[in-house]
């Protein structure tokens, strides 16, 4: 059966006001277009999930979308600050007009998920013996490991309403391809009680049967698929366009202050009806950074 | 190395910081390289003395061999070449938990006299007077890596009697050594900065052990936020020569991302 469908319909059918997400991607395969349909539906309330909220996370938070962040890291990499999210959280803000922060390590956010995937409670790790990390985080416990009489560092399960997953390739089952780096793709479209499975390219059942290795995520998963080429940018997708840095240093100054982060909302979210129209407003960028060809030679699943 | 042609100026701070980073790096060592001057030293020790060292990125590349300066710890030329592809879960789990990574690197917009790195908040944390981006990986990376190299600026601002918040452990938190508190990793092992070298003596405690040739000692003091401890014997820091500063500028970094 297919599944395919627009941003617009996939957004409006699964992200309810205070609902929590995830728009996964770490570096590679974050989902822009996704993100700029929730802020163009206004969704409002939302519980925004990821180990590394960005820049489109940001933008979230700027335009109203979210109550409560749940991070480990959250910065413009290589670059500096989130300023929405530091506006919304520094002592210099009213305290009525900052979000929620639930903050872990990667480690201790990944284990959340990993715990969620697996239909486990609680997942354990090794870590937080020191420190403030745990300090301010009451979910962050421990337990007495039963064989060696260890203490050992437990985070609660994570299972998040939407989880949207980007991928190079897809059909329109849903069976997701990705390759280059995973972020927590598998974990979040596992833990989630719905999956959204955007791809650069919609392919053939039998494409993706030729290469099972591949596939990631399983249709059995997923409720809506989009097709939406340079649906990551400024992100990037191995094989298809690179990541657009000067962008993110050119971020720095654009979200500075409210009034030229209020004029590229206007112009790049508010003032595109979807991606296939921002993607025409950048065709020229675009061009140059498709990706060089890099083909792998492939494998043999004979027997 | 070549010594022939004089540089237009002498190697600045970060090109002294990143040269001896990297001579704390060896041959095959498994390290978890973070962005910025860690990234770039590890590339100089790969194009220098350590050409088969390991470079794992909490991304998820094992093995990278990046033919351009990677921008991110996500650049797609951390992809390209790498010996394997593997989820930030197994990256945490199966090399860093498992006990594979050999050193670590790490910074902070503040640190103690015992290692302890603050990423998270300056000021209380529920009402902070500047939202810092937080752990990412650092808080693990300062638990599990047998040892952990500090790359950071000093100044009385970062370099403190107490942080406003522990993110990363070093070697005595709330006055509870790192071993008693079960944390398997070795913990700091150097902190590396703009004017010398401190290295950790019995007690866990930083000792300045090295300085730059023309930087005295009480400049190194002046700029310390707690009463700084010196080695009896007190070293010069090695700087690098033209061939290093223009390998870093000509080739390594061209575009003077981190330099």
């Amino acid at each position: 059966m297919s599944k395919l469908c627009s941003m617009k319909d996939a957004i409006s059918d699964s992200v309810n006001d205070g609902a929590s997400i995830v728009i996964d991607g770490f570096t590679h395969l974050i989902c822009f277009a996704a993100g700029h349909e929730i802020i163009r539906q206004e969704k409002r309330g939302l519980t925004a999930i990821r180990l590394t909220p960005d820049l489109v996370y940001d933008q979230l938070i700027e335009a109203g979308c979210v109550k409560k962040l749940v991070f480990s890291w959250a910065g413009n990499p290589g670059v500096g600050s989130l300023h929405a999210l530091r506006r919304r959280s520094e002592a210099s803000t009213p305290r009525e007009t900052r979000i929620e922060l639930e903050e872990y390590s990667h480690f201790g956010l990944l284990s959340r998920l990993l715990a969620g995937s697996a239909g486990l409670p609680f997942w354990p790790l090794k870590n937080y013996q020191g420190g403030d990390i745990a300090k301010v985080n009451d979910r962050i416990k421990s337990v007495t490991c039963p064989y060696t009489g260890e203490k050992i560092a437990t985070v609660p399960a994570l299972t998040p309403d939407v989880a949207i997953v980007h991928c190079q390739r897809a059909d329109a089952e849903g069976n997701a391809q990705v390759w280059g780096l995973m972020g927590s793709q598998k974990e979040v479209a596992f833990a989630a009680k719905k999956v959204i499975v955007v791809a650069e390219q919609i392919v053939g059942n039998d494409v993706v049967r030729s290469d099972p290795n591949r596939t990631v995520v399983p249709g059995m998963l997923v409720s809506h698929v989009v097709h939406e080429p340079f649906g990551c940018h400024p992100s990037y997708v191995q094989g298809f366009y690179d990541r657009d840095n000067d962008f993110y240093v050119a971020w720095d100054d654009i979200s500075k202050t409210t009034e030229s982060y209020a004029r590229y909302l206007d112009e790049w979210v508010y003032g595109v009806p979807d991606r296939a129209a921002y993607l025409k407003k950048m065709s020229a960028l675009a061009d140059k950074l498709r990706a060089k060809p890099r083909i792998c030679e492939g494998v043999d699943y004979g027997y | 190395m070549a010594t022939e042609a004089a540089l237009p100026e002498g190697p600045t701070a970060s090109e002294r910081m990143a040269f001896r980073a990297a001579a704390e790096l060896h041959d095959g060592d498994v390290t978890f390289v973070g962005i910025g001057l860690p990234n770039l030293a590890c590339n100089l020790a790969r194009a220098t003395h350590a050409p088969r060292l390991f470079m794992i990125y909490e991304s998820g590349a094992v093995g990278a061999i990046p033919d351009r300066l990677p921008v991110s710890i996500g650049d797609p030329a951390l992809v390209t070449d790498s010996l394997q592809i593997v989820s930030q879960a197994d990256i945490f789990q199966c090399f860093l938990q498992r006990g594979l990574i050999e050193v670590g690197f790490l910074g902070g917009a503040q640190i103690d006299r015992y290692g302890n790195l603050n990423t998270t908040t300056i000021g209380a944390y529920d009402n902070p007077k500047v939202r810092l981006p937080g752990s990412g990986g650092a808080c693990e990376i300062a638990v599990h890596a047998r040892r952990l190299l500090i790359i950071m600026r000093m100044s009385k601002r970062t370099f403190v009697e107490k942080c406003d918040f522990i993110t990363s452990p070093g070697h005595v938190i709330d006055g509870k050594k790192r071993g008693d508190l079960g944390m398997p990793g070795g913990g700091p092992t150097r902190v590396i900065t703009d004017l010398g070298v401190l290295d950790f003596g019995e007690g866990g405690e930083a000792v300045l052990s090295e300085v730059y040739a023309g930087v005295t000692v009480e400049q190194v003091k002046a700029a310390c936020g707690w009463p700084l401890r010196v080695a009896a014997e007190l070293r010069e820091a090695a700087s690098p020569d033209v061939g290093v500063v223009k390998l870093l500028r000509e080739k390594l970094d061209p575009q003077r991302l981190y330099l």
